[in-house]
């Protein structure tokens, strides 16, 4: 039910809709809940609205910060 | 092996608009009406101008109730299926390609090579002609590019409001070669689970045709004849242990119907499963998991694990099995699960799903 | 699928489970609490259990809206869609929920009733404005991730006039559980479930912020660390659960930073208390009666809403006996633990809601996770 998924806003469309592209899927949403949307941003949907902007920078930190854990674990002899 | 007996030649009837005092079907804008069902003039009509006119075969043009043949010599294989897919065009097809596609498959999933095809059709009051044709013209093609006839069949008309425009059921014939042996309840621990292509492509097509879902994608149903797919695999690795398309329910029911008929466990390895990025991506906006929905152009074979590299090599030679996989293998397992090894590295089960995930969907 | 794939990565979930299993101190237990319905299905579906040790114990919570939905609640909403000729909009996982005497809404659809299963309240809106000559009603369900879009949608049928679009409105509010859960005790005043910290929600604190579950790592001591949906994210989360209780330390932490920012989406959070007002309580399957912890519709917006525009006539409400989706859905017991589990109850034919959702902790466990308990017992036997 909490099922979330991010895709990117390609268009706008009247009435606070938007068309936004997950893999060459396109879906109309609602971005209703948000403010400050820009073309190319990735939004996190919900039920057919966009509930969140997705932060790239920290998206990227924390692919960085898991791949530290599993290496400073490796360093000291750990194994999954 | 001996072709059919021929029977005696008759020229096709002529359409009913060469006769003295009767109208040619409006195939344009005209409507299926009760009286294409009655048993009358209307009804034998639309069967010519329409049926008789697409399918055109020597044993259907005798317009006899029931159609003779004879059969090469071999075990006689027959199946049938019923289609109520909505909606009725979807990308790469329509409720006609599916209904010859669907028969002739299963048909080829018994290693048994298709060659008469049954046609019935209910239709309800309303229906445009014009739709009707499209549909019938597919079935011819399918049919035709399939090596089968459709040599007889029947119509219906129900009032409007108590169909959903047409629904058709085939049945097929066809004969197994000797030597090839292929049933459900034949998989056996150690033997190599193979797919022919990329899962998911005919259910993500049809769902994106409904008009509540609100996607669009470029994905097409990959609704396709697979015998001559299946005879080069039975040519290159004839003692195949099972074979079956995996249609409603998609990979997951299909493994564990197989798993309970013939006693065994399943695993699975998710990384080895083909599915297009768009399909994983559409299946992941509806919340779907890719191995319960539906194909139609896709089998599931099942074969001795020292066969399965040379059973690969045959189909991806081939132009459809050439995003073939092997994807897993069968255990031994008295509880016949089917659990799979997931692209995390962790286990999980592949359950037989309470119900269809989607309805309508085949 | 971009921010998607790269989170279920296996080579980085190799790096996590060594981490965990290097940190996790082998002469104590760690039970954490997935409070979130999607939480648990990604734990069964990745199977991320098995990169886990055995001393550290996922608990399944309360997340799911669907399981803790009373079974008043679901016949209620059987009553409008057959005692009133109005269109039932409803999302598809409470279509097979069983109410009292086991009456459902695909029951009462193959019965006649008109029951439509909608995607989003777009939906629901659009299906009023085709049909103004017909009721239609949104059966509403959902904690704070999912009561905006009921929000926008009753701000919408107002905008538009819409005379015949009402909410049946059960959403409710995450804290007021989580306090729930830690708050019931045995009758000797031990707590019921021992928990040494909760996994937060991804898409509820998306909505919310991080601010609210301060009160948990204050007043409970609890440590919450927010967590992404991918497998990824959980098992990072656990990971810094881990370190907080070999600290001794309760502190909220956001590991979904990509997406849950501390004051969470305002102007969700405003349209939210715009259109809705707290309800004193609500009974909760599983929890009981718990206060403050659902909404209602707001009186500026009573004409969307159902519950005063419809009478409906219901039986008493009643749960099978042997269903344990109270103890289930508090942490108290496992599905296995339930006499009803994988018998009476399955997929097929669930007795309870823990078994209907797919995010239900019995679903999940009888879809992805069944062969493990077998397994266990195998190998102890």
């Amino acid at each position: 039910m909490c099922h979330a998924i991010p895709a990117k806003v390609i268009a706008f469309r009247d009435d606070a809709m938007a068309d936004v592209e997950l893999e060459g899927v396109i879906k109309e949403v609602s971005l209703a809940l948000l403010d400050g949307v820009e073309l190319g941003d990735y939004v996190i949907l919900h039920v057919g609205y966009a509930l969140a902007k997705l932060d790239p920078d920290e998206a990227q930190k924390t692919l960085e910060l898991f791949a530290e854990m599993g290496e400073a674990a490796f360093a000291q002899g750990a194994t999954p | 092996m001996n072709a059919p007996q021929k029977p005696p030649q008759k020229p096709r009837p002529k359409p009913h608009g060469n006769k003295p005092g009767s109208r040619p079907l409006d195939l344009k804008n005209g409507r299926v009406d009760m009286s294409h069902g009655a048993g009358g003039r209307a009804m034998a009509q639309l069967i010519e101008d329409v049926f008789i006119g697409a399918f055109d075969n020597e044993l259907l043009n005798r317009e006899h109730d029931a159609a003779m043949f004879t059969l090469p010599p071999g075990r006689v294989v027959m199946s049938t299926d019923s289609f109520v897919i909505s909606p009725l065009f979807f990308p790469g097809g329509n409720i006609g390609s599916l209904a010859v596609h669907g028969t002739v498959n299963d048909i080829s999933m018994a290693g048994a090579k298709p060659y008469y095809l049954t046609a019935g059709f209910i239709i309800e009051e309303g229906f445009p002609l014009c739709d009707l044709a499209e549909i019938v013209k597919s079935m011819a093609d399918a049919a035709k590019d399939a090596g089968v006839s459709i040599v007889t069949g029947d119509t219906k008309v129900v009032e409007r409001g108590h169909g959903d425009g047409v629904f058709i059921n085939t049945a097929g014939v066809g004969v197994v070669r000797d030597g090839i042996d292929i049933c459900g309840d034949l998989a056996r621990p150690g033997d190599k689970i193979l797919v022919n292509g990329t899962l998911g492509d005919h259910g993500v097509a049809v769902m994106s045709k409904r008009e509540n879902l609100s996607f669009t994608t470029a994905i097409l149903s990959d609704s396709q004849d697979l015998g001559d797919l299946v005879s080069d695999m039975l040519d290159a690795v004839p003692d195949i242990h099972v074979l079956r398309d995996p249609t409603r329910g998609g990979l997951a029911a299909t493994l564990n119907e197989i798993a309970h008929q013939s006693g065994v466990g399943v695993e699975l390895i998710e990384d080895a499963i083909p599915v297009r990025p768009e399909v994983k991506s559409a299946c992941e906006l509806l919340g779907l998991d890719p191995l319960y929905v539906a194909n139609e152009g896709k089998l599931i074979a099942i074969c001795p694990s020292e066969k399965a590299d040379a059973l690969l090599a045959a189909m991806q030679a081939h132009p459809k099995g050439k995003n073939a996989a092997i994807v897993g293998e069968v255990l031994q397992d008295a509880r016949c699960f089917v659990r799979m090894k997931t692209g995390l590295g962790g286990t999980r089960m592949v359950d037989w799903l309470a119900g269809e995930q989607l309805p309508r969907i085949c | 699928m971009k921010y998607v794939e790269e989170f279920r990565n296996a080579e980085l979930a190799k790096g996590l489970s060594a981490a965990i299993k290097a940190e996790a101190d082998p002469d104590r237990t760690y039970r954490f609490m997935e409070f979130c319905g999607g939480h648990t299905h990604a734990l069964a579906r990745y199977g991320v259990e098995d990169l886990l040790p055995q001393n550290v114990r996922m608990i399944h919570g309360p997340g799911c809206p669907v399981c803790v939905l009373p079974v008043g609640r679901v016949d209620e909403a059987v009553a409008l869609a057959t005692q009133h000729d109005v269109i039932l909009c409803t999302y598809a996982d409470l279509m097979r929920v069983p109410g009292t005497k086991y009456e459902s809404l695909i029951k009462a659809r193959s019965k006649g009733a008109d029951v439509r299963m909608v995607y989003s309240t777009i939906d629901a809106l659009k299906i009023a404005e085709d049909n103004p000559e017909r009721e239609v009603v949104f059966f509403a369900i959902g904690f704070e991730t999912t009561t905006p879009p009921t929000a926008v949608a009753i701000k919408q049928a107002q905008k538009l006039g819409l005379k015949n679009f009402t909410v049946y409105c059960n959403h409710v509010l995450t804290p007021a559980a989580m306090r729930a859960i830690l708050g019931t005790h045995t009758p000797e005043g031990a707590p019921n479930v021992i928990l040494d910290g909760f996994v937060g929600p991804a898409h509820v604190s998306a909505v919310i912020g991080t601010q609210p579950y301060e009160e948990f790592t204050t007043d409970y001591k609890k440590p919450v660390v927010i967590a992404g949906f991918e497998p990824l994210d959980v098992m990072q989360s656990i990971l810094q659960l881990i370190r907080q209780a070999n600290d001794g330390r309760a502190d909220v932490e956001n590991e979904y930073a990509r997406a849950v920012t501390p004051e969470g989406n305002v102007k969700a959070q405003a349209l939210v208390d715009e259109v809705f007002e707290v309800r004193d309580e609500f009974s909760w399957r599983g929890l009981g009666s718990v206060p403050l912890s659902a909404l209602k519709i707001h009186e500026e917006f009573s004409d969307f809403d159902a519950e005063l525009r419809f009478r409906v006539d219901v039986p008493t409400p009643k749960e099978n006996k042997l269903c344990a989706c109270g103890p289930i859905l508090r942490g108290e017991k496992n599905p296995v633990d339930c006499s009803l589990f994988g018998t009476s109850c399955t997929p097929d034919n669930p007795m309870g809601a823990c078994m209907v959702s797919s995010e239900g902790a019995c679903a999940a466990h009888w879809t992805y996770g069944r062969f493990r308990t077998e397994l266990e017992l195998e190998d102890s036997a």
